[in-house]
């Protein structure tokens, strides 16, 4: 255990010496959620219109974040197809160390990431109006569901880049997959103005619960919700019990391809 | 530990392709065995096995004294793999590759950092020790692969195709690097495409084609099964070049092979040191003076084509034209 620990540890410290030596990769961790932020709460924000006394920009934040969240699977994926490319992982799966700990190393280390994504968009957020309105403990819940997520789905993307094991592939699935995924869901607009069938469909689309739970942590959530849907009357939940078992599917399943990785051919 | 790798009855197949047919192996400890083959031939398949990172459908596999199938985190203690293409972190300077695979080891960090200074040194690598690998040569990037594959002081080293793409300086570098691990006792199974690798690291070499074993032996042996010793002269000029093939067809049953461009001449040698002095008169005889006269033993290029001339000659591509090139002057540069 201490020793996956010394492992994870060096190996976030590679990704962090990454990171300092290709800046535009920082820089996606820093500019476009930010940029994300002031497009979406304040051009969007004048436009949009909330139900009940709601304003856009609180009601979002989450959206956002999720949305940010969700766009961290290309990188997690990337980030292993470059090490199945460059015959790392060959390497690292001939060392006598946990099959856990490279994965965990990476799948910590973009979950660090998009904390850091969420501490800048937040403060943004903060000066253009966006509070919370439920408390702390509520608040730390809402990160906490967050970054769960964040970590399930950079799992995700290692088993889709050990999977995959080229980059195009990669991009060509992640625009594919995580498109739909949050424009079918409340993380932009209210469901109401959807029409009918739609609402059903965005009800019922997992990203939905887990952004409407996170509305309610923060309470950030209309009084009228649209869709009624169970996940839509139980988003905080819903949202836990999604994220788990993404999780408890995911992270076995990428652990088995991590032990037949094949590189390149 | 007597033998280093065992294999027997090695199998593996991608769908209904079967690219490994029953390979067995064995690498006595300290020994370097050389795994000759062609394209596609299924060296890497065999190394990829033998470092733990493809289950083989059937065989039993020993890698260090333990079996493949129950003790892989053993044999992960105890082997170094240098994969067919460099598996260096590109946005890490060499030291920092060296070390983080050190710290990995559980070497901790102070003697992590040593070993890596140790390594940076002994490849010859000090002076570009804190420059991004991405900046090194192909052959600084081989040497710093070989230096990882090394942190952990392995008994059982896999080289895969260790100096393909590199020119005759660093393969020779890279050569000597390879000996001296061989020296400290370190057993090395290593793949190679270059003949002239295998005869000159290998103690033994196995020659597969197809997933399946079709020669085995000492260079030495190989080379006599195949071509046996040959006495070659050449001369100045193309004038002297008909004297020359009638003095050494007078002392041979068959016709001497002749290489007009290079004036060179030469007859399998079959009656020893009688015959030499045979052909010595009688180029003496008849007037001429040969620019080189040795003795030469076929090159491990001869044997390979004999082994697996139908492979190349089904023209497959890339090594197979170098092939076919290397048997225009089929008795190489090897002298006995
Ligand atoms: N993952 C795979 N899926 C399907 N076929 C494969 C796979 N890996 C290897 N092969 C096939 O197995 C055969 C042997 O491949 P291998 O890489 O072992 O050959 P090799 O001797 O190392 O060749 P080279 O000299 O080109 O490196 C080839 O025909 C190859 O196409
Ligand atoms: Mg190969």
């Amino acid at each position: 255990m201490t020793e996956t620990i010394i492992h994870c540890r060096a190996l976030i410290g590679r990704h962090m010496l990454h990171m300092k030596r290709t800046p535009e990769q920082l820089l996606s961790f820093t500019l476009i959620p930010v940029v994300f932020v002031l497009v979406f709460g304040y051009l969007f924000g004048s436009a949009m219109e909330v139900p009940g006394d709601q304003s856009y920009q609180e009601y979002i934040m989450a959206g956002i974040f999720i949305q940010v969240a969700l766009s961290n699977l290309g990188q997690t994926a990337l980030g292993v197809v470059g090490d199945l490319e460059n015959g790392l992982m060959d390497r690292f799966r001939s060392l006598p160390i946990s099959r856990s700990a490279v994965l965990i190393g990476r799948t910590l280390n973009d979950v660090l990431l998009v904390a850091w994504s969420f501490v800048l968009m937040s403060v943004i957020g903060l000066l253009i109006g966006w509070r919370v309105h439920n408390g702390i403990l509520s608040m730390l819940g809402g990160f906490g569901l967050l970054l769960l997520l964040s970590l399930a789905i950079a799992w995700l993307g290692a088993l889709m880049g050990l999977v995959l094991r080229v980059a195009e592939a990669v991009n060509s699935v992640v625009a594919i997959a995580v498109m739909p995924l949050s424009f079918l869901s409340n993380a932009f607009i209210p469901l109401d103005g959807l029409p009918g069938w739609m609402q059903t469909i965005a009800g019922w689309n997992p990203v939905s619960a887990v952004v409407q739970a996170c509305r309610e942590l923060f309470g950030n959530a209309p009084a009228t919700s649209a869709a009624d849907t169970f996940p839509m009357r139980h988003p905080v939940p819903m949202a836990l019990f999604l994220t788990v078992a993404l999780l408890a599917v995911v992270v076995p399943l990428t652990l088995r391809a991590y032990e037949k990785a094949a590189s390149r051919k | 530990m007597e033998t280093a790798v065992s294999t027997e009855g090695l199998r593996k197949s991608y769908a209904d392709h079967e690219v490994l047919r029953g390979i067995d192996l064995s690498v006595s400890s300290g020994e370097v065995l050389g795994l000759l083959g062609p394209n596609g031939a299924g060296k890497t398949t065999i190394v990829r096995i033998l470092a733990t990172l493809l289950k083989p459908d059937a065989g039993k596999v020993t890698v260090a004294g333990y079996d493949l199938s129950k003790d892989v985190r053993e044999i992960r203690r105890r082997i170094g793999l240098t994969g067919q293409y460099a598996a260096v972190d590109e946005i890490l300077t060499g030291r920092e590759n060296l070390r983080l695979i050190g710290v990995l080891l559980g070497l901790g960090r102070r003697k992590a950092h040593a070993r890596a200074d140790e390594l940076l040194e002994q490849f010859d690598l000090t002076h570009a020790a804190d420059r991004l690998a991405k900046t090194y040569s192909g052959g600084m990037r081989r040497r710093l692969d070989l230096a990882a594959s090394l942190v952990s002081m392995p008994s059982v080293l896999f080289l895969d195709e260790p100096t393909t793409g590199l020119d005759v300086t660093s393969r020779q570098l890279l050569w000597r690097m390879v000996r001296e691990q061989v020296d400290r006792g370190v057993s090395v199974l290593l793949t190679t495409q270059y003949l002239e690798e295998a005869d000159q690291l290998a103690d033994r070499v196995v020659v597969i084609d197809k997933g399946g074993i079709i020669a085995e032996g000492t260079p030495e042996e190989l080379k006599r099964k195949v071509g046996g010793e040959y006495l070659e002269a050449s001369v100045a000029t193309a004038a002297e070049l008909p004297q020359l093939v009638g003095a050494l067809a007078k002392s041979s049953a068959e016709s001497p092979t002749v290489d007009e461009k290079a004036r060179r001449a030469s007859i399998p040698l079959t009656g020893g040191m009688g015959t030499i002095a045979e052909v010595t008169a009688g180029l003496k005889a008849a007037g001429v003076e040969p620019l080189d006269f040795a003795i030469r033993r076929a090159s491990m290029d001869d044997v390979f084509l004999a082994l697996t001339g139908q492979t190349t000659a089904a023209g497959e591509t890339g090594s197979t034209e170098q092939k076919h090139d290397e048997r225009q002057t089929p008795r190489g540069e090897e002298a006995a």
